[in-house]
């Protein structure tokens, strides 16, 4: 049975929303998703599904809180998706309270447990139309729906001012100057070989990512260029609240001011999510089968710079390393090779994870899980405690996360199991290993 | 776009600054901009540690910067920079500093005639515009963008008019955003505001809104139509006639609408940057007619022709008979007119220009590292360092070419016909 404190946890931004409802609206809204907006593969895999429960194992949440069978995948669906669609939509508002519960902040739409269902069922796409539901009744948790209003109002997720990004950047301009002379951050310029974008968190909270690049880019030689205006920020945390018309807005704004720029491809900042919203969902919406300029992620983008030389590693990183592969770039896109060869040229001492891979256990804090914010970090730690023994057993001192999520919750998974590690981005590594001389 | 009748049409080049000159003298030198008429080359140089300078033609402006970015010239060829001096922004005009001073200043916009300058700015914390150095008196929360009209009068901006507490999801859903058309904002408040427009006269102004969590339609002067959507994208008003034009989206699929009733009958997976006739009586616009497929629709037809990756905004020819976009398909660029696509390819394709008569489309294009002109599918023999896009004369013999060979800046007006080969 699911842990009862977690039940009980208060968020106003899904007990207010019930108060609202009607048993109409609900009922019209539930039938609108499965009618309208679900895939045909939505009826394949709830016809498909045989109950067998291989899919518990993989899951995080059932394998940190005692293998309690209330948190296997198969279960999460069982007690969210399935009965609205065995109810035809007449669920009253303590079930959707509980359903708002279980889709945002026990599943972080990591897909794991895909790998290990016989049939390849899609959970995650599931708990995502779940998710979908909630947002059209209006039960989001608070702080994930501030952040979608967030990405409504300014495009990008954290309510950055036009101002404070552009001022941000001329700030970080001359930080990276005075590391290496004639680094710089060009705005605005078009024709670049490279549009760089990141997420908001870089502007408001860790700006020196920003100047770490700045360096990299003048030391790789790069041509490239950031936006002054929005479409800078490619995250994108509509896409897990489920306002998929919020969520194509701000991707469009992201692809449009690239090509405004004339520049030839965009690389995006350490992050996972925004990978998946940038590349995949995105564009998906928008009706691109791809996305319409190439992008990568800055592990492949360090990658490329390592291998060909144009970044050359001078002194390397001596204390214990581990790396953390970010659900959305590791399982959705096979970045594991590249990442470890980055973090190999980068550190003496490297120490895999167990499992490893496309294999490896999500953060908990991906998905928009950790963006729904204090009332529910208790309940993410529980959720998370075999990352604490998988991170333990590597011996590291430093773990590695090109993701910001995985950044934020590997954080708050140190200082709740009192590990005694400490976490950074590839960035600051490469910034200190990299030869400026030359 | 640059105003033609200030452009000097003798034929012939006229070297205009020597930039490997200017990268010699300055210890950093940015990028590039070029006067419309091609007169005049500027560049923000590093004149000291602390100090900036915007170098035109070679000439730095007498008044040292401590910062300057966003060169950007007008249509009547006059430069504006925004600078930095003592701690405080403003904007500059050929070396002249608005008197007003701002905490910060971004988003220069010019009148059609470029006489007047408008840019956002803040001040105290609050969020408004100013116009030719003329600050609101009432500012706002935030302001995220703004339109100013053609004759530059009236400036429309998307304002926040009431304070968000911190992760306030209810108030929020109340509406706390709103339109201020010279500094008063309308009645109405939105969820959210986007993408303002004003119509020929300068006086109806059009946005985009949500009024609930879930719905999306055009407000005109803070009227909302009745007609509600799951999504629109920008609306603008049509030439010559009353309406304003939208795409909206309904059942999931994308069309055009008018005042609020279906305008185009068809559907598609996509519909955006819907561009008129200068008569406003035919219109085209950027379509999915499948998914992953993109193309142009004029009056409702999409093109046979798709491309898989990206279609830009079109562009329609001055009589209004001939529709040209850029195309982007296994990550080249082209460029497709009236539904056929070039048969170049490029690295990068620039937005394309028809000629008066609509016969000639010419474009900028990137090709191996340099810069080319393309015309009806033919490539120019030059190849440049830098190019600016080309302007065609008024009576469609010739075209200015402002362009940078062998670090020399120059501007040269050519024959159409030499182009054309
Ligand atoms: S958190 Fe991951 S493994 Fe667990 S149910 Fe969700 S998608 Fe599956
Ligand atoms: S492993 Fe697949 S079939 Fe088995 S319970 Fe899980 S989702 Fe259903």
């Amino acid at each position: 049975m699911s842990d009862p404190t977690d039940m009980m946890i208060a968020d106003a931004g899904i007990d207010e929303g019930i108060k609202k409802l009607t048993p109409e609206r609900i009922e019209q809204t539930i039938r609108h998703v499965l009618d309208n907006e679900s895939a045909a593969r939505m009826k394949v895999y709830l016809e498909t599904c045989v109950h067998c429960g291989l899919c518990a194992e993989a899951c995080h949440t059932y394998n940190s809180r005692d293998r309690d069978p209330d948190y296997a995948p198969v279960a999460k669906v069982k007690n969210t998706l399935w009965e609205m669609v065995k109810r035809k939509g007449k669920v009253d508002g303590p079930f959707l309270k509980n359903a708002a519960r279980i889709a945002f902040t026990e599943c972080g739409a990591c897909r794991r447990c895909s790998m290990y269902c016989p049939f390849g069922i899609d959970i995650a796409y599931q708990i995502m139309t779940v998710r979908r539901i909630c947002s059209l009744l209006g039960l989001v948790p608070q702080y994930l729906q501030d952040t979608t209003n967030s990405h409504a109002v300014t495009s990008n997720q954290m309510w950055v001012q036009p101002d404070d990004w552009i001022d941000t950047l001329m700030w970080q301009e001359e930080e990276a100057m005075s590391e290496l002379s004639g680094a710089r951050i060009p705005l605005d310029k078009e024709g670049a070989d490279v549009f760089y974008s990141v997420i908001a968190p870089e502007p408001k909270i860790l700006a020196q990512l920003i100047g770490n690049m700045a360096v990299i880019m003048k030391a790789a030689n790069i041509d490239w260029t950031m936006p002054s205006a929005d479409g800078w920020d490619n995250s994108n945390m509509a896409m897990y609240s489920g306002d998929f018309e919020v969520m194509g807005r701000v991707e469009r704004a992201h692809w449009e001011r690239a090509a405004q720029l004339r520049v030839k491809r965009i690389v995006m900042g350490e992050c996972g999510h925004a990978y998946r919203g940038a590349v995949y969902d995105g564009p998906k919406w928008l009706a691109w089968k791809q996305p319409p300029i190439p992008m990568v992620h800055a592990v492949e983008f360090y990658y490329e710079l390592i291998k060909s030389g144009k970044l050359v590693i001078k002194r390397k990183i001596e204390e214990p390393v581990t790396v953390q592969d970010p659900c959305n770039i590791v399982r959705g896109r096979g970045l594991h090779d590249k990442l470890r060869y980055v973090i190999k040229a980068l550190c003496e001492d490297f120490r895999d994870m167990e499992p490893r891979h496309e294999h490896n256990y999500c953060c908990a804090a991906g998905g928009g899980v950790i963006n729904c914010g204090p009332p529910w970090k208790l309940s993410r730690m529980k959720s998370i405690r075999c990352k604490a023994d998988q991170l333990a057993a590597t011996k590291a001192s430093l773990i590695i996360t090109p993701c910001h999520n995985c950044h934020s919750g590997i954080e708050d998974i140190i200082g709740h199991y009192k590990l005694g590690m400490h976490v950074k981005f590839i960035n600051e590594l490469l910034v200190k290993a990299i030869d400026l001389e030359s | 776009m640059p105003n033609q009748a200030t452009v000097d049409w003798t034929a012939g080049k006229k070297t205009v600054a020597d930039l490997g000159e200017i990268r010699k003298e300055y210890s950093e030198v940015r990028e590039f901009v070029a006067s419309p008429d091609g007169e005049r080359i500027a560049v923000v140089v590093r004149k000291d540690d602390d100090v900036v300078g915007v170098c035109v033609n070679g000439q730095v402006w007498e008044q040292d910067l401590e910062k300057a970015w966003h060169l950007a010239f007008g249509p009547d060829n006059r430069l504006t920079a925004l600078v930095r001096v003592d701690d405080e922004w403003t904007v500059a005009v050929d070396g002249e500093l608005w008197e007003e001073r701002y905490e910060f200043v971004w988003n220069t916009k010019f009148s059609a005639d470029g006489s007047r300058i408008a840019a956002q700015m803040k001040q105290d914390m609050r969020y408004g515009v100013s116009v030719n150095g003329q600050a609101w008196e009432t500012l706002y929360a935030s302001c995220r963008d703004y339109a100013l009209s053609g004759d530059g009068e009236s400036v429309a901006a998307l304002v926040q008019v009431e304070d968000l507490p911190e992760a306030d999801i209810f108030k929020f859903l109340e509406g706390t955003w709103s339109v201020a058309v010279n500094e008063q904002p309308w009645e109405r408040k939105y969820l959210n505001v986007y993408a303002p427009c004003f119509d020929e006269t300068g006086k109806r102004v059009a946005v985009e809104v949500r009024t609930d969590a879930t719905q999306y339609t055009v407000a005109e002067d803070d009227e909302p139509w009745e007609t509600k959507y799951t999504c629109v994208w920008e609306p603008s008003f049509r030439p010559g006639h009353r309406g304003i034009v939208v795409p909206v989206r309904v059942s999931g699929a994308w069309t055009l609408a008018e005042g609020g009733k279906p305008l185009w009958k068809n559907r598609f997976m996509q519909l955006w940057r819907q561009r008129f006739s200068p008569d406003g009586k035919r219109i085209a616009a950027v379509v999915a007619p499948s998914y992953g497929r993109w193309t142009i629709a004029v009056d409702d037809v999409a093109w046979d022709q798709t491309f898989g990756d990206m279609v830009l905004a079109p562009l329609f020819s001055p009589d209004g008979k001939h529709v040209a976009a850029t195309v982007k398909q296994e990550n080249r660029w082209g460029v497709a007119v009236d539904g056929r696509a070039w048969s170049e390819t490029f690295d990068m394709v620039w937005e394309p220009v028809f000629s008066p008569e609509g016969d000639v489309v010419l474009a900028k294009v990137e090709r191996d590292g340099r810069y080319r002109l393309v015309a009806n599918d033919r490539l120019w023999k030059p190849t440049f360092e830098l190019l600016w896009d080309p302007v065609v004369s008024p009576d469609g013999k010739h075209v200015l070419v402002r362009g940078v060979v062998d670090e020399k800046y120059f501007r040269q007006v050519v024959s159409l016909g030499e182009i054309m080969g």
